[in-house]
């Protein structure tokens, strides 16, 4: 039953997602389902995971998978889920990295384990992650991973350096693995939005120009596993304002309280 | 982790009157939502949805409220049947990108797509096509309640809960999930064709004509012209076409206003202009002609936050119903007192109601003419004009429609709706809105 359904996908349009619910993810695997993709769920309520795949199938996919997994507790064993995600989808076209912990730098501050958990969420743990989907498309020479990172990650700024940092660091990650990919055609990109209307910016002030919804940032992702550089700020306009963040001498930004 | 409410002064109506500060908490799983709903001693909540009602029917100031739009899953669709159960925050707009496509559409949808499901049932919406299918509420199947004193309620036709539900402006509990039967459509095209008439007590005839042939039919009135031209107008009505296009529309606005309007854009000679001109681009379409549901069902759905075209003081929209014995001199009655106050309506909406049964204790539709204007808020003049036409809707035996309203008298309420007091057993004591403690006595 499971391998006739995934033998229906004749696009190349079988897909895993990493952070399933989070609402960016859920924006972007909506998109696939109406395209009629095949997709892998993994997050860690498997309840939650229900709900999201038996919506998907309404949307159009035609097939959803879930599996109810830790990715910080279990990077680890990357490869051996991977493979095991890409038999259960009759085959590996994207990845999409969506997971990721905010925390405050405050408390990241006082407190090594939240300090731990910020760098091991946002980082350690997502690079194992894609590696393992990198190994695999570097070895079909096709395939796309598609990780979000954050604008936050292009300056350290006292507010919020440790999220910051985890998140520069992915997309470095990243950007080296889309070199390594480069001769053999598959590729890797990471996105970093902007500020998103999301729960995990709740409590932030909204409104405004300079914030997104789920859905643009989810396009973005979408398109992102198609076509362009290895570097893609969401929306754009973030490349032009992070190029003049970066550019403020120290002396100048060490004044102010972003 | 609990889903916590924040402070927010973002939460407005429609009709954007009310400024107002809010606690609100926007939940995305359903099993954050026993600890939401959970009575408190913070107060009263109100479960919300896309806000498109216009008055405070959707506000509950200084309080709390249950954003429910992140709630949008849909929980199953028998592509064979036509039943669809939704989580209460899907809006009509997404749906509809499932059904068409299956060739089903809802059962009857509102002038705009940017209502949730739950809003659907809680106001018991109503469309083009009431005369025809009855009002949302007809088609439900199925809801998911959930009470502030813990309880959970599946609840179907026939239980006294499900018809103090539809109707019930989120106050009988929070609808967790919706079932609904959509219908069937040949196609996503209409055979559209409009009619004019030159005084409003033509409509009536060519209205009761209409709907013999037409699944969908509504009128555009002028409202500035009076005397002999007096609430001329023009009638459209539709039938689904047999083409087989089953192309869902493009979800994305292609216009938005930017900016509040400034005051002079809607002045008296603006608005006159603007329907004039919308009079005669109607009158050069003669003949039938063929149009997609987005434009011929939801024609303002094109301008995202077209509300803010009545500037910053916002706007009332005033919606009643008449009898059938009454409609012809009321609505004449009506449509006199408006032209004479010389307030600009930017849109007045007239249609026939059928004779269904009420699908909920409060629900607006019974059989009749009903009339939607819009007013611009000016304070005590436009509070006057309304007090007059309630007035006239009260002696012609009319009632107003809880949605569209933010000002009515809990005398003029109650007149409206001889099943309130029935309602009133069923009413949540851990739930109450701006509008229910107004007109609730």
């Amino acid at each position: 039953m499971q391998a006739q359904a995934a033998a229906a996908v004749t696009a190349s349009n079988r897909v895993v997602v990493l952070g399933a619910l989070s609402a960016i993810a859920i924006s972007a695997a909506r998109i696939y389902a109406k395209e009629g993709a095949a997709l892998l769920l993994v997050a860690r309520n498997q309840q939650r995971l229900d709900a999201l795949a038996a919506d998907l199938k309404a949307r159009g996919a035609v097939l959803v998978e879930t599996a109810a997994v830790d990715l910080e507790a279990e990077a680890m064993s990357a490869p051996v889920h991977m493979a095991q995600w890409k038999q259960r989808l009759g085959g590996l076209d994207h990845v999409h990295l969506v997971y990721g912990y905010l925390g405050t730098q405050s408390e990241a501050t006082a407190s090594p384990a939240e300090l731990a958990r910020i760098t091991s969420s946002n980082y350690a743990s997502a690079v194992q992650w894609c590696e393992a989907a990198a190994n695999i498309f570097r070895k079909q020479k096709s395939g796309s991973l598609v990780a979000v990172s954050s604008v936050a990650g292009d300056r350290g700024r006292q507010s919020n350096y440790a999220y910051g940092a985890a998140k520069g660091g992915l997309a470095l990650y990243v950007q080296g693995l889309a070199h390594s990919l480069a001769p053999t055609g598959a590729r890797a990109v990471a996105v970093k939005p902007g500020f998103v209307d999301t729960p995990m910016t709740d409590g932030m002030k909204k409104g405004g120009p300079m914030w997104a919804s789920p859905d643009q940032i989810g396009r973005i992702l979408r398109r992102a596993a198609d076509k362009g550089g290895p570097i893609q700020y969401a929306p754009g306009k973030w490349r032009l304002v992070m190029m003049i963040v970066r550019s403020v001498p120290a002396f100048v930004f060490h004044k102010t309280k972003v | 982790m609990t889903v916590p409410f924040l402070q927010s002064d973002a939460i407005a109506s429609w009709g954007r009157v009310v400024r107002a500060s809010h606690r609100v908490a926007r939940p995305r799983f359903t099993d954050e939502l026993p600890a939401l709903i959970a009575a408190s001693e913070a107060g009263p909540a109100l479960p919300i949805g896309l806000r498109r009602s216009y008055g405070d029917s959707n506000l509950n100031p200084d309080g709390r409220v249950i954003d429910m739009t992140g709630l949008d899953r849909v929980i199953a669709f028998g592509r064979e049947t036509g039943v669809m159960r939704a989580e209460a925050g899907l809006s009509l707009s997404q749906a509809l990108q499932i059904l068409v496509p299956a060739g089903w559409f809802l059962p009857t949808t509102p002038g705009t797509r940017f209502v949730t499901l739950g809003g659907a049932v809680a106001n018991d919406v109503h469309g083009k096509n009431h005369h025809s299918a009855g009002s949302f509420g007809a088609s439900v199947t199925r809801i998911k309640l959930l009470r502030t004193d813990g309880s959970a309620h599946e609840l179907a036709p026939g239980d006294p809960m499900f018809h103090a539900t539809v109707g019930g402006l989120g106050l009988t509990g929070l609808i967790a999930w919706v079932e609904f039967r959509a219908a069937r459509i040949p196609s996503a095209q209409l055979d559209a064709q409009d009619a004019e008439f030159g005084h409003v007590r033509d409509y009536f005839d060519i209205a009761a004509e209409a709907h013999t042939r037409f699944e969908h039919t509504m009128a555009w009135i002028d409202c500035l012209s009076g005397g002999a031209r007096l609430g001329r107008g023009v009638l459209s009505a539709a039938n689904w076409r047999q083409d087989g296009d089953l192309t869902p529309h493009r979800e994305d606005p292609k216009l938005a206003m930017p900016i509040d309007a400034p005051g002079f854009a809607l002045s008296r000679m603006a608005i006159g202009a603007f329907n004039s001109i919308f009079h005669d681009l109607k009158r050069m379409r003669t003949g039938p002609y063929v149009s997609h549901y987005e434009p011929f069902l939801y024609p303002l759905d094109k301008i995202a936050h077209w509300n803010r075209l009545y500037g910053r003081d916002g706007f009332y929209q005033y919606q009643c119903v008449l009898p059938p014995t009454t409609a012809r001199e009321g609505v004449e009655e009506l449509l006199k007192v408006i032209a004479a106050s010389g307030q600009a309506s930017f849109l007045a909406v007239l249609k026939d109601f059928g004779a269904h049964a009420p699908a909920g204790l409060l629900s607006f539709p019974m059989e009749g003419t009903t009339l939607a204007l819009d007013f611009r808020n000016q304070g005590e003049r436009t509070l006057t004009l309304m007090a007059d036409l309630d007035r006239i809707v009260l002696s012609a035996g009319g009632r107003l429609y809880p949605a569209k309203d933010g000002r009515i008298s809990a005398a003029m309420f109650a007149a409206g709706f001889p099943k309130l007091q029935d309602f009133r057993g069923y009413v949540d004591p851990g739930l109450s809105s701006a509008f229910w403690r107004r007109v609730a006595g």
